[in-house]
């Protein structure tokens, strides 16, 4: 429109700018710090521009971790969590696009009882359930296991619904095709289904690995050992100590390594991710 | 809401929806049932022994003044998150919906925070506003505001509601985007046309039929208040100083892990669990509602 | 009231896309403008620069004697009828009728006046309270119309408003407009890519293609005296027939005249007759019949030549049509197979230069 060029069009762009600003400055803060002295940054004299100290400070934490209460390094901690938000997005997938596959291909009695019984899952996320769900992994002898990571948070439903809604949207013609051409349901979802659903999986897998690396609480109630502990914990722990013996630099490298995969995929994966956050929030 | 097409097998179908069923079982609705059963529990001080004492916990609970502070603290935290949140993304959202060059860009470099994880969220923030050394502070401090977090619980509530808040922009963005791009570019144009400049286009025509999504939004915006600002406490205040930012869920685990009283830990976790059942509830009541154009 | 004139437009977008090429037209007070033209011509355009919608690269649009390129949208004094009516989703129809007037601060016992007046005018006053999903296709259309005539603006705009409907309404709506606009006797310019809608509804009719102007004039001025081939065949249903002058049987019957310039002889469908006799400086050829159509009032024969290599395209790159085509009135047609010989009178025949750019008169 006629209004839309001149000044209004610079005042969206100066408007974006900040915004972008705003949300990225904490993340830039962090990665100077993390290229900086310990000493510098302790005497409040940290500058804005990153210092010389890269290499030294993100080897030492990748490889070694800090003199303090995490001895663990990081890039222990961070294969921990690779393996819980693969184990979590793969598991979540592989698990939901049978259920909803049965229950979108079949009729069977309790049909509908098990879908709302699945369904009702999505309404409460784990931090509500977090301490009999801990009794319950311990006695299952799964505590500092892969596991006892994964497996309650495959437990709700968002996957289910989502394929469940993909399923509904698949034309009838393609099931009575395979049928006269002799395909029974595991050639059918093996040769037809599963292809269709690619897009939706990858936008699934973009979003459950966010979710996956970014747990928190759960992790940290059921690991002891030091070794199975997950790079949110890791950096938890770092700055529990006193401030004194805080290094910061290599809190604010493990930050930034803690943010790397998850941010690389969102980038990487854009329109899969917009897509899956969409679809599985409606 | 069953397909025509079906599969004739019987058995196959309980085979296919097992192992989803079993998980869910033994780590859902086990540990739910687990969780009430304890409510109504009480563990003498030693663990030795347990006794049912029906709703005790529950009554115990309510006469706390500790709890109902948590609760109206919680919700007072949920509304500050989503109300700036969503302001400031609302703001984003509009100007990236005009037709910019580079407005691509625009969405990848917004969208990113998206992934960052609630600790970490918590470090960059305490990094930033640490007393001490954050950068930040030095700015706060020039300006005449003595300003400690630590020590202050009006400004460790501050910290927390800015941290919370800035890690949903990119979520409340991309969702406000998704909501003013299903906005038929015509109407808005008819409305220009019919003498409406752009300050009451965006109240009388863009935000109407933007409320579908900002209620939406605003229920989300809750729900992650109530809940996933577990890490963002655990990381910066844990909860201090002096419960000034203890939210219920930092309770549940605080009472639980810390206080050893698993019984009213676990009445406020079937608390907690109503309130997010009835949250989701009318959110999916006025979303059935939603009309679409 | 107010004419509207464009003198010299243009419009590039940022990629260097040039839509409009350079147009020049001038509405008077209270014509009935047509801009007609395939996808992609760019009369939407037009119309929306006109609107303030689309900025313009060059050139100027005048409105009512003032400089509008510059001017807001809400500005402009003008109303517009989209094509898929984009009626306000939220507001009932009294409020959609309502709103422009609210936006200029009218009072709201004059808005109630002639929002109620509108409605009765198109047969709406049931439905004030309704919203827009509750309504038909052509409820809304004309919700859309009601919306554009209680503001009493200089100009009505509309783009394509039929296009949605189904053909009975198609038509029925065509000559409402038409009607009330005449009732108004407001400056109007109104886009469609219907041939028919446009002879029927135009004072002036634009004929567009890629960009540029191929005629402007009145409608039957274009339909007897097409300036182009494009507008030849695009005007007039079925399509004029264009040959080549090229072959012997063509130019033998042609000497004499200035058809020794000419590249393309156009002749329309309804202009032959199934005839032995040749017309004194008319055209005769020789068909076999391919195809028949009865419509009932009339016959449409599908010939082809023995030279079919001779065939012409309307617009250079597109492909020329594959039989002549000849209109008989009434039912009686030659029977497939069958060889007949057509004739049209010179008076009816069209003589374009070889690129189809230039009409040539005999």
């Amino acid at each position: 429109m006629v209004e839309e060029e001149g000044f209004r069009r610079y005042i969206a762009h100066i408007i974006l700018w900040i915004g972008i600003a705003i949300v990225a400055f904490p993340v830039y803060l962090a990665f100077v710090a993390s290229t900086q002295d310990n000493a510098v940054i302790a005497n409040g004299q940290m500058s804005l521009l990153p210092g010389g100290h890269f290499f030294q400070t993100y080897y030492q934490t990748i490889f070694i971790g800090t003199s303090g209460s995490t001895r663990e390094p990081v890039g222990n901690m961070m294969l921990n969590s690779l393996v819980m938000a693969l184990l979590i997005a793969l598991g979540k997938i592989a698990v939901s696009i049978i259920s909803a596959y049965a229950i979108v291909y079949f009729r069977f009695p309790f049909r509908m009882a098990l879908f709302w019984l699945i369904f009702i899952t999505l309404m409460l996320p784990v931090e509500v359930r977090i301490y009999p769900t801990y009794k319950i992994v311990a006695d299952l002898h799964m505590l500092d296991s892969y596991a006892g990571l994964s497996l309650p948070l495959i437990a709700s439903a968002t996957a289910t619904l989502l394929f469940r809604q993909f399923f509904m949207t698949v034309p009838d013609e393609l099931l009575e095709a395979s049928r006269i051409d002799g395909a029974g349901p595991f050639r059918f979802f093996w040769d037809t289904l599963l292809p269709l659903s690619r897009t939706n999986m990858a936008a699934l897998f973009v979003i459950l690995f966010i979710l996956g690396w970014n747990q928190y609480l759960w992790p940290l109630l059921i690991t002891t050992r030091d070794d199975m502990q997950t790079i949110q914990i890791g950096i938890r722990k770092m700055i529990t100590t006193t401030d004194a013996l805080t290094e910061w630099p290599i809190v604010m490298a493990t930050a930034v390594l803690a943010m790397l995969p998850p941010v690389f995929v969102v980038v990487a994966m854009q329109k899969l991710f917009v897509r899956g956050l969409v679809e599985t929030e409606k | 809401m069953q397909k025509q097409a079906i599969f004739q097998s019987k058995l196959l179908p309980y085979a296919l929806v097992a192992p989803q069923l079993a998980i869910v079982l033994i780590f859902f609705y086990w540990p739910a049932l687990q969780a009430m059963i304890q409510s109504f529990l009480l563990q003498d001080a030693f663990g030795l022994s347990t006794s049912f004492v029906w709703f005790e916990n529950y009554i115990e609970l309510f006469k706390e003044p500790a709890y109902f502070e948590a609760i109206l603290r919680t919700f007072f935290f949920s509304f500050a998150i989503a109300v700036s949140s969503l302001s400031f993304a609302l703001l984003l959202a509009v100007m990236a919906d005009k037709p910019l060059r580079g407005s691509m860009l625009y969405r990848t470099l917004l969208i990113w925070p998206y992934a960052v994880a609630p600790p970490v969220v918590g470090v960059l923030w305490i990094f930033m506003l640490h007393p001490s050394l954050g950068v930040l502070s030095r700015y706060l401090r020039a300006l005449g505001i003595d300003w400690n977090p630590l020590l202050d619980g009006d400004q460790a509530a501050a910290l927390i509601i800015l941290a919370a808040a800035w890690k949903q922009i990119s979520y409340n963005f991309l969702f406000f985007l998704a909501g003013l791009q299903s906005i038929p570019r015509s109407v808005i144009e008819a409305a220009a046309i019919d003498g409406a400049r752009p300050m009451r286009r965006f109240w009388t025509v863009i935000f109407p039929l933007l409320s579908p999504t900002i209620f939406f939004l605003l229920v989300v915006n809750i729900v992650y208040a109530f809940f996933d600002t577990f890490g963002i406490i655990d990381t910066m205040t844990r909860g201090g100083p002096g419960k000034s930012t203890e939210t219920l869920v930092y309770k549940v685990y605080t009472d639980g892990l810390l206080g050893g009283n698993l019984g009213s830990s676990a009445a406020q976790s079937v608390i907690l669990m109503i309130m997010v059942i009835v949250l989701t509830g009318i959110q999916f009541r006025f979303v059935e509602r939603k009309v679409t154009y | 009231m107010a004419n509207v004139t464009l003198r010299s437009v243009r419009k590039t977008y940022p990629g260097g896309f040039e839509a409009i090429k350079g147009v020049d037209v001038d509405v008077g007070d209270g014509q009935f403008c047509v801009l007609v033209g395939p996808s992609g011509c760019g009369k939407s355009t037009l119309l929306r620069m006109v609107a303030g919608l689309e900025t313009v690269t060059g050139g100027e649009i005048d409105i009512g004697g003032r400089v509008v390129n510059g001017v807001e949208p809400a500005d402009r004094d003008i109303a517009m009828v989209f094509q898929n009516y984009a009626l306000y989703p939220h507001m009932s129809v009294y409020n959609n009728m309502a709103y422009g007037l609210r936006n200029r601060g009218m009072a709201e016992a004059e808005i109630k006046t002639r929002v109620e007046e509108a409605a009765r005018v198109l047969e709406l006053s049931a439905m004030l309270e309704r919203k827009p999903r509750q309504l038909s296709g052509g409820q809304r259309q004309r919700v859309a119309m009601g919306r554009a005539i209680v503001r009493q603006p200089k100009v009505f705009l509309f783009d394509e408003p039929l296009s949605n409907l189904d053909a009975k309404l198609r038509i029925a709506m065509r000559v409402e407009i038409r009607k009330l606009q005449r009732r108004l006797n407001t400056t109007s310019i109104y886009v469609t890519h219907d041939q028919l809608e446009a002879m029927t509804l135009a004072d002036i009719l634009v004929v567009m293609n890629g960009g540029q102007v191929e005629q402007i004039g009145n409608p039957l001025d274009i339909y007897e005296k097409p300036a182009t081939t494009f507008v030849a065949s695009f005007i007039g249903a079925p399509p004029m027939n264009l040959v080549s002058t090229r072959p012997e049987e063509i130019r033998l019957q042609l000497a004499g005249s200035n058809a020794a310039d000419a590249g393309i002889l156009g002749i329309r469908p309804e202009d032959f007759v199934i005839t032995d006799e040749t017309p004194d400086g008319g055209i005769a050829l020789a068909l076999t019949v391919e195809a028949i159509e009865r419509v009932g009032a009339e016959t449409f024969v599908y010939g082809s030549r023995e030279q079919e290599d001779q065939r012409v395209a309307a617009t250079p790159g597109e492909l020329p049509p594959g039989e002549v085509i000849v209109r008989i009135p009434g039912t009686q047609a030659p029977a497939i197979g069958a060889r007949i010989r057509v004739a049209a009178v010179r008076a009816k025949l069209h003589l374009f230069s070889g690129d189809g750019r230039k009409r040539i008169e005999a």
